[in-house]
């Protein structure tokens, strides 16, 4: 449970941005800018941020599925940033990721059983169709699917069960690592908790190393044991998730908790307190210093706009990158006292 | 406000079927409810519960060969369901607007941001350009867009998503509507920026005194927003209530499984979440009955044939679709609440009586003592020794009529409380294709 499974350092993924037809620019989008982390085996790490944080760059980095523009990705102590595909695919065995959308992840003309037994196939494991077959009934099974559903195509699932039978395929070959990107949100309210309680099970159950992507932060905190809040491809805070909800140190964090409507019934109709002005500024040019400080209510000019934060310990064991985070005084709870 | 005061909207008994090739879809089944002047109207529930067409059929959206509009639709009195053509066009942008989910695919992305604004304004008012024009800044510097004349001299895809949303609310109240209708306006926005656009709202309807009608799948934006709150599913209606009180005092076993399955910030992080087992019904094939009885965890044989109607049951503001008596939905709510486990299958019904606290698990001595937290209750179809067997998969697109099959793997249902002609009935499993 201690020992870091993933290490991630100072890792960095630029794309070149195009500007316009035919016209090349020397833009760059830093998607991923810097992150430094460590997964530890057996628990959940949860990115945060809203849209073009970096988070599912950071998803195709882990995997192997991008290669980095610098820095370094590590499981359990191999790197694997500079691999060659070849030398990749044994390694795929032990990292599998789950998709937002299940339909667009399943090939349409296979038939579900098919799907989930792929693995087995470009692995060569588990020879002989009735073994095989076994296999996916059992994952089936596992997953909350009715085994004789097998020889049925994905269009005859729902969304719900379409997410179940990319589960199955993602945990086929057990792996030691499972990255989830934006696993429910293209799911209804009460499908979505099905869910979420199948990958939080099957965690505990399997041991899984799980890095757990989305834009909920209330998704994110129920399935997650740490959580790293990402802003325009760096990470400015992680902590262990009760102490990042109860005392978020970063002011972006704050803002975020801050936005998210609370159901209390005592105040249905409250005016919203805190609200962060203005829209994520463009990845192409991040903003000098802290790239929050635009939209920082503890801005301080000539300091937060000129010198970068660094991924330091915060005051109460998680990790902060803000130089005048907040303290228990200033930090305010999320949710309205009662 | 007074109960007297006449509502700015009424909607009465509003249906809305598609004919398509697979058979007639039933979108909205039996609508009715009333907005007044100044008040706010959300309406939640999940894909394909018929929100989204319910608030496009008042606007006269969905008028099409295939479609089959009935009811009444009254508008400060006028009629829409019967109107014109030509009366819902003067109407739409003047008394009623929308804005919608995706705010760049409703402006045009060949015109200029004001000349957008400023044939919204001349569609309905006998102005100049140049008075349109002057209106059209006031409003965009009114819903928050920094230096509103450079802005508006550009197109829509030089904006971000939450100014693109602010265009469209400008856009939607340059001719002072009645009504604003607003489909699901925050959920192509990140949090942060959700949060300006429903301030904005919300400060809009202070300042003007429209009325709105919110659609939204999250009941966290609902909540936030309206005064009152319609939970529908599978084309109707099944609770409605001020929005303190149906999130505080929910009546309905859906809105209970909706409250419940959402992960939440103001519960503890360990308790379970309750999935509501399968998934919503087919609007072509419908369940008989009460439209939720094949995932309702208190399902009885009579709620397979019979309808159960809107209606209040005490707060005569709060009404409730349900075949349950109103005391008995009050105790299970409170037994929900309290995060009482359903009774072990092994004692049988329980008694007459509200059933004693004692039955559940005791509460657990972790869970922290500051708001009601309840510690978890485990969801009712699923044992929780075994690993990770979810609730029953949902059933596929099949037959129409779940037959009752054999008693799902976990205790069963709790059984209402009250005495009655039947043995609690055990929720179908999956139907066999």
């Amino acid at each position: 449970m201690s020992a870091p499974l993933i290490e991630v350092r100072d890792l960095v993924k630029h794309f070149p941005a195009r500007r316009g037809i035919g016209r090349r620019g020397a833009d760059v989008v830093h998607a991923v800018d810097g992150l430094t982390f460590d997964v530890r085996e057996g628990e959940t790490l949860g990115i945060v941020g809203e849209s073009g944080c970096g988070k599912s760059t950071t998803a195709r980095l882990l995997l192997g599925l991008l290669r980095p523009t610098s820095g370094t990705v590590s499981i359990g102590g191999r790197e694997i940033s500079g691999l060659s595909r070849a030398q990749l695919r044994p390694l795929r065995r032990d990292m599998q990721m789950i998709f937002q959308d299940p339909y667009s992840s399943l090939n349409p003309r296979r038939t579900v059983g098919a799907s989930i037994a792929e693995p087995f196939a470009i692995h060569a494991i588990a020879p002989g169709r009735a073994e095989r077959r076994r296999r996916v009934q059992e994952l089936m099974e596992s997953v909350g699917l009715n085994p004789e559903h097998h020889n049925r195509y994905p269009h005859e699932f729902s969304g719900g069960q379409r997410q179940r039978v990319g589960v199955a395929r993602a945990i086929a070959l057990g792996p030691r690592i499972v990255v989830a990107d934006e696993p429910v949100s293209a799911l209804d309210a009460s499908v979505q908790a099905q869910i979420l309680n199948l990958l939080r099970g099957l965690q505990r159950d399997l041991g899984l190393t799980m890095v757990f992507i989305a834009h909920d932060l209330s998704v994110v905190r129920y399935m997650c044991e740490r959580i790293a809040v990402m802003y325009l491809g760096r990470i400015v805070e992680l902590a262990a998730a009760d102490e990042l909800f109860a005392h978020p140190r970063h002011p972006y964090t704050a803002a975020l908790l801050a936005a998210v409507p609370v159901l209390d019934p005592q105040l249905p109709a409250q005016p919203r307190r805190a609200i962060l002005g203005g829209d994520p500024p463009s990845a192409t040019d991040p903003p000098s210093g802290c790239r929050f400080h635009p939209r920082c209510p503890r801005f301080v000019a000539g300091d937060c706009d000129v010198r970068e934060p660094l991924l330091r310990p915060g005051p109460s064991g998680g990790l902060v990158a803000c130089h005048h985070p907040l303290t228990d005084v200033s930090s305010s709870s999320p949710v309205p006292p009662r | 406000m007074s109960v007297a005061e006449t509502p700015l909207l009424a909607v009465r008994d509003l249906q809305v079927s598609f004919d398509t090739a697979d058979g007639v879809v039933h979108a909205v089944d039996g609508v009715s409810f009333d907005v007044r002047a100044g008040r706010t109207l959300g309406i939640v529930g999940e894909s394909g519960s018929g929100k989204t067409v319910s608030v496009l059929t008042i606007m006269g959206l969905t008028r099409a060969p295939h479609t089959r509009i009935a009811g009444s639709i009254r508008l400060a009195g006028r009629e829409l369901a019967t109107a014109t053509q030509d009366e819902l066009r003067r109407v739409r942008g003047d008394e009623v607007a929308m804005i919608f989910q995706d705010p760049l695919s409703s402006l045009h992305p060949y015109f200029k941001i004001a000349d957008q604004l400023v044939e919204a304004v001349r569609a309905h008012r006998a102005v100049g350009r140049g008075e349109a024009l002057r209106r059209a800044l006031e409003l965009l510097d009114l819903v928050g867009i920094p230096d509103a004349r450079r802005r508006a001299a550009g197109y829509p895809h030089e904006l971000s998503g939450g100014m693109r949303q602010r265009v469209m609310i400008a856009m939607a109240l340059v001719n002072d509507p009645k009504l604003l209708i607003a489909d699901e306006p925050t959920t192509a926005l990140d949090v942060t920026v959700q949060a300006q656009i429903l301030e904005l709202l919300g400060r809009m309807q202070a300042e003007r005194g429209m009325a709105i009608v919110i659609v939204s799948h999250d009941l966290g934006v609902v909540a936030g927003l309206a005064h009152d709150v319609a939970v529908m599913y599978a084309g109707q209606i099944v609770e409605q209530a001020p929005a303190a009180t149906l999130f505080s005092a929910p009546e309905h076993p859906y809105t209970w499984g909706l409250l419940r399955s959402m992960p939440r910030l103001d519960r503890p992080r360990e308790e379970d979440l309750v999935a509501i087992p399968g998934r919503p019904p087919s609007l072509i094939h419908r369940p008989g009955g009460c439209r939720f009885h094949p995932r309702c965890p208190y399902v009885r044989e009579a709620h397979r044939r019979v309808q159960p109607e809107l209606v209040a049951d005490g707060d005569p503001q709060h009404l409730t679709a349900c075949l349950l008596e109103g005391p008995q939905r009050r105790a299970l709510w409170a037994r929900l609440r309290a995060g009482d486990a359903p009774p072990p299958p092994t004692t049988g019904p329980p008694p007459t009586t509200a059933p004693p606290p004692t039955t559940g698990p005791p509460p657990r001595p972790s869970a922290p003592a500051e708001p009601p937290a309840a510690p978890p209750v485990p969801p009712p179809a699923e044992p929780s020794p075994a690993p990770p067997v979810p609730p029953p998969a949902e059933p596929s697109p099949g037959p129409p009529v779940p037959p009752p099959a054999e008693p799902s793997p976990g205790p069963p249902v709790p059984p209402p409380a009250e005495p009655s002609p039947g043995p609690p009935v055990p929720p179908p499993a999956e139907p066999e294709p």
